[in-house]
């Protein structure tokens, strides 16, 4: 099945016309990706990359049947235009953008709680379903059809674990980028779990890094769920020093509990298969998947 | 971003949150004469003088001085300005104090005796809320409290679209055990801080010690504060407060080149695209029997000029024996760069004294090898993430 986004997807970009926006919508919609139009307030009814403009999101879901969003606004207007989505009733929202003040979060955050909305990010590469759905800034081309789903705080990282997937010759269902800001929609543990639940996928890859309780989450709720599948686990961050800010502003490491040490403990407790080196978990998946 | 002591009471004091009164001073003459204006405005007797770093433990180390007349300011601040300050915080060598801030003394006595208490503000996240973490245990490292006497640690989450209620910093004084004069004035406090906190942007504040003078006052005799980077475009004066000199000067050099560098005390030195990804790289170098020196991400446009200020602020380690290139194409074509490696290398020529292992996977991963094994330069080449540390594994053993 896959998971948030699929070829039945009907994706609006917000922030279309702009730079980011443009290049990247371009780029999804040459995957194949199913982009029924974009947002850009003042803009409505021009066409943009042969798809129609909008003004409000709430045109979009009513013209376009708009049911998925992701975001290239810049990072002033970018919690605007996710609560503007969620409001229009958009049932996944994507948001890339980075350096979002963490403020705008918390109301973002408390806004959306009680909507019929699923937030992924912000600042993360997005979501693919290979073959059928790029929603984000990922290298397409890594990303072959398989049975392994990956979760990831970063970017690269993720491509990174896809591209040893496939080199063991396995596949990816979903990879979710969940971003690695302090407040993010998406946690670890709910990414992992539908995941778990979804048919096609077999094995999960899960790569966190320090700062915050997200993975420990994660794997204490693996653990409770059964272990149904396996799930490898990395954690990226075992040689930074404490107190530092590691280009994701959420890494830092805190207290005791949230060093990469730690977390990778918690996680092979409760039977997560553990990697620490970043270049075997390729190797670890085809290990579980035997 | 962090601020100094004075900045952030400053700030604190500008939403109506009461704060020990003080007056920064970088010479011991400006001191004596902050000493003076400071009895004529406040009445006090005493003077504390209080180096301005960013560090905590200040007191531990001798930064923090008790001076009972202006003989004694001038003194104390000449001895303060201009030493290498060792808090349990700062690194071994310590932090240089450019400035004291001399404040009024508020241990003065009275009706009842002072009392000290704890209070910061930040965000939960595993809620993704802020909240209040209060405790009668003021003055002591809030960590030691954490460990031993939890119990007495408070903590009260705000919700974000109504904000602190007058019940809540109700609570938060009656927990603290106050009532009358004092109770009333921590209410005050409490909701003036959370606004300060809210309206500045903040990511933190640490108000430790809390005092209640012997007059059943209420105010902040230290403040910690650190500003969300992300949100200064919101607040051009906060902006303005950032003190270059208590940050690493190849980090300064390295932000204004649009790098995200931190230094580190290894020695191989990485250059990365995405923060993830270098964390993991600087992972694998411990891993392959190095350790890093530094984080490094170039972010999306990896072309040769930033190529070569990123080298150039590597080799200005003199501890770095290898340089690990590592990156991930993906929008950014791997190619372009390999070529901005290999120009980055002809130009700097001699400059570049340690072995350069390169590693370019993902689009046109195939053709940035050629490019490199075909250059003519030094640089190893690698296509595989291991195949990359086995290498920098061969040149730290050779």
């Amino acid at each position: 099945m896959s998971v948030l986004v699929n070829k039945n997807s009907n994706i609006i970009v917000q922030g279309f016309t702009g730079s980011e926006g443009t290049f990247h919508a371009g780029q999804m919609i040459d995957y194949g990706t199913n982009v029924v139009g974009g947002v850009t307030p003042g803009k409505g009814g021009q066409e943009h990359l042969g798809k129609p403009v909008f003004n409000t999101v709430a045109e979009a879901v009513e013209k376009a049947a708009a049911d998925t969003s992701i975001i290239f606004v810049p990072p002033a207007f970018a919690a605007d235009a996710i609560m503007e989505s969620a409001d229009a009733g958009i049932k996944v929202i994507i948001c890339i953008t980075e350096g979002i003040p963490t403020a705008d979060m918390v109301k973002v955050k408390a806004y959306i709680a009680d909507k019929d909305t699923r937030l992924v990010g912000p600042n993360c590469p997005g979501v693919i379903t290979p073959d059928e759905a790029k929603v984000g800034i990922m290298p397409g081309f890594i990303f072959k059809k398989g049975k392994v789903g990956i979760v990831s705080k970063s970017g690269t990282l993720t491509y990174e674990a896809a591209d040893q997937v496939v080199k063991q010759g396995f596949g990816i269902t979903t990879a979710i980028g969940i971003g690695g800001d302090p407040i993010i929609g998406t946690t670890t543990k709910e990414a992992v779990e539908m995941l778990m639940n979804d048919d096609e996928t077999e094995a999960i890859v899960m790569i966190g890094e320090i700062g915050g309780n997200l993975e420990a989450e994660a794997a204490q709720w693996i653990k409770a769920d059964g272990n149904r599948k396996p799930v490898v686990g990395f954690i990226a961050g075992q040689t930074a020093p404490a107190g530092r800010t590691m280009g994701h502003a959420g890494a830092i490491v805190g207290g005791a509990d949230d060093t990469a040490q730690a977390k990778m403990e918690i996680l092979a407790a409760n039977g997560v298969h553990v990697v620490s080196s970043p270049a075997k978990i390729g190797e670890m998946v085809a290990k579980v998947l035997k | 971003m962090n601020l100094h002591e004075y900045q952030g009471k400053e700030i604190l004091n500008s939403f109506g949150v009461r704060i020990q009164r003080g007056i920064v001073a970088s010479t011991p003459a400006e001191a004596v004469e902050a000493a003076k204006k400071l009895t004529e405005d406040t009445g006090t007797g005493w003077h504390v003088i209080k180096a301005q770093v960013h560090a905590g433990g200040r007191g531990k180390g001798g930064g923090v001085k008790l001076a009972k007349n202006l003989d004694e300011v001038q003194s104390i601040s000449d001895d303060i300005l201009g030493m290498m300050l060792i808090t349990p915080q700062t690194s071994a060598e310590g932090k240089l104090v450019n400035q004291v801030l001399v404040a009024e003394d508020v241990y003065y006595p009275g009706d009842e005796e002072p009392d000290e208490y704890y209070m910061s503000v930040l965000l939960n996240r595993a809620t993704g809320k802020n909240m209040i973490m209060y405790s009668t245990e003021g003055g002591m490292d809030i960590e030691t409290v954490a460990e031993e006497t939890p119990h007495l640690i408070f903590t009260e989450e705000v919700d974000p679209l109504l904000g602190l209620m007058p019940f809540q910093a109700r609570k938060v004084a009656f927990n603290l055990g106050l009532s009358g004069v004092a109770f009333k004035e921590m209410t005050k406090f409490v909701s003036a801080l959370y606004t300060a906190y809210i309206k500045s942007d903040s990511s933190m504040f640490e108000i430790n010690p809390v005092l209640k003078t012997s007059d059943s006052k209420i105010m902040a005799v230290d403040a910690k504060v650190s500003l969300d980077e992300n949100a200064l475009y919101r607040h051009k004066d906060y902006a303005a407060m950032r003190d270059l000199r208590e940050e690493n000067p190849i980090e300064v050099e390295a932000k204004a080149a649009g790098l995200n560098y931190v230094d580190l005390d290894g020695n191989v030195g990485c250059m990365v695209n995405g923060a993830g990804l270098a964390m993991g790289t600087m992972d694998l170098i411990k891993e392959s029997g190095g350790e890093p020196a530094n984080f490094l991400d170039v972010g999306g446009t990896a072309d040769a000029a930033r190529v070569e200020t990123a080298f150039g602020i590597i080799l200005k380690d003199p501890n770095v024996k290898a340089i690990l290139v590592n990156i991930f194409g993906g929008i950014v074509r791997c190619d372009r760069v390999a070529q901005g490696v290999v120009d980055a290398y002809q130009s700097m020529g001699d400059k570049i004294t340690v072995p350069i292992i390169c590693r370019l996977q993902g689009t046109n991963a195939v053709e940035a090898k050629e490019l490199i094994d075909n250059s003519g330069m030094e640089i190893i080449s690698a296509t595989e993430f291991q195949e990359a540390a086995d290498k920098v594994a061969e040149v730290l053993g050779a």
